[in-house]
């Protein structure tokens, strides 16, 4: 019985433990705590698997942007959380969704604990290439060279969450100002925090996006991380959330996926495929594509959090 | 002396242990949010202050030192502001959810 094996064992533990909380809890601010805790725990159980590139994405995504979604969400809904808790979904509906949880729990437990032999695995291949990408990453290679496609979608599906966020909107307050996010009284210690953090933030960031090429990091994680300073200045009110209408917003939130599009359809001229680049220009063209996706990244999960316009801009 | 640096390591970890102890038993048995706070911000400073001071002379350069003492200054930070604003919405929200 080593000492990591102890250390896996209480945080896998740990990890389910927090989950069932979460979920069991009442209170929806209470559980969204709970799911924060438990995305943080979880990158740390990536961390100790080695991944440390997911470990980055669950911390900054998972557990930080999204856990400031859920905070924003519960408090929205507070006044209707009394009424909403006596409506019960019926027990065929229960017993169904129990059903279907018990299965796909055991379909993953089946797979991981019984992997094929030998189990199938493409990181050789994905290795293999590394040189011919420029790009010492294999985690980076993946998503903007071998799957660059499914980049591509994702990066489109953050786009289009963040239009159904803003059709949420009234008619009238359409490309408007979403709400404040700063209460009315802004908190003296808030408001140095924001002052304080964003310079190193902002560092720290655009590092994890430079860093991205050569070892674990990248544009999802940067653009989280500036993501995340922008939120603290708008919650200690030193910003405002911007028009959503304004044409800078507009701008910055397409620009990544425009700009990958692009440098796509220019594969089929040059190297003669979607998606694939030219012999030599494959780093530059890569580190291209990541600087204006954590671009679009950083606003587009900053406008999530801020939520849908609510009045007009003067 | 790197015997030396060993033992330095070994107690300030297992001192900065102890205050981590101290503040998560505090966290559960303290009666009030405010006391519960206190209880807390012990671990957070001291405890992971000691912890960063004995692992200092296991770090292999002045860089990774550097890194480590930026971590425990930002979460210093982050600690000490989250604190206030907990304490502030205790005192306004009564005991608080």
């Amino acid at each position: 019985m080593s000492a990591a094996l102890l250390l896996d064992g209480g945080l896998a533990l740990l990890v389910v433990a927090v989950a069932l909380r979460s979920i069991a809890v009442g209170p929806a601010f209470a559980a969204v705590v709970g799911f924060v805790a438990f995305g943080l725990l979880l990158a740390l159980a990536w961390v100790r698997l080695a991944a440390v590139d997911v470990a980055l994405t669950e911390a900054a995504i998972g557990s930080g942007v999204t856990g400031a979604v859920l905070i924003a969400a519960a408090a929205r809904l507070r006044p209707t959380e009394a009424g909403s808790a006596a409506e019960r979904p019926g027990p065929g509906l229960r017993a169904a969704t129990a059903a279907l949880s018990v299965l796909v729990s055991l379909a993953l437990a089946g797979l991981v604990l019984f992997p094929a032999d030998p189990a199938p695995s493409l990181a050789p291949d994905a290795g293999a290439h590394l040189a011919a990408l420029g790009v010492g990453n294999p985690v980076t290679a993946v998503l903007l060279a071998y799957r660059a496609m499914d980049t591509l979608l994702e990066k489109v599906v953050l786009l289009l969450a963040l239009l159904g966020v803003w059709s949420l909107a009234q008619d009238t307050a359409w490309g408007g100002l979403p709400r404040p996010q700063c209460p009315s009284r802004a908190e003296g210690s808030l408001v140095l925090l924001a002052r304080l953090l964003p310079p190193v933030g902002i560092l720290v960031g655009v590092y994890v996006l430079w860093v991205g090429a050569v070892a674990p990091g990248g544009a999802f994680q940067g653009g989280a991380i500036l993501a995340a300073m922008w939120i603290l200045a708008m919650i200690a009110g030193l910003l405002d959330p911007p028009a959503t209408g304004r044409r800078w917003v507009r701008r910055a939130v397409t620009v990544g996926p425009a700009v990958f599009m692009v440098v796509g359809v220019a594969g089929f001229a040059l190297p003669g495929g979607f998606l694939s680049y030219p012999e030599g220009l494959a780093k530059p063209l890569i580190i291209a594509v990541e600087v204006v996706l954590t671009l679009s990244i950083a606003v587009i999960l900053g406008l999530l959090v801020a939520g849908p316009p609510e009045r007009k801009s003067p | 002396m790197s015997l030396l640096a060993d033992v330095a390591t070994v107690l300030l970890v297992v001192a900065g242990a102890v205050f981590f102890l101290a503040g998560t038993v505090g966290l559960l048995r303290f009666p009030d949010p405010l006391s519960r706070l206190h209880a807390l911000t012990k671990a957070d400073n001291l405890g992971l202050g000691l912890m960063v001071l004995g692992l200092l002379p296991q770090m292999g350069g002045l860089a990774a030192a550097v890194k480590l003492v930026a971590v425990w200054l930002l979460a210093q930070v982050a600690g000490a502001t989250v604190t206030q604003l907990i304490a502030r919405a205790v005192r306004h929200g009564g005991s608080g959810p």
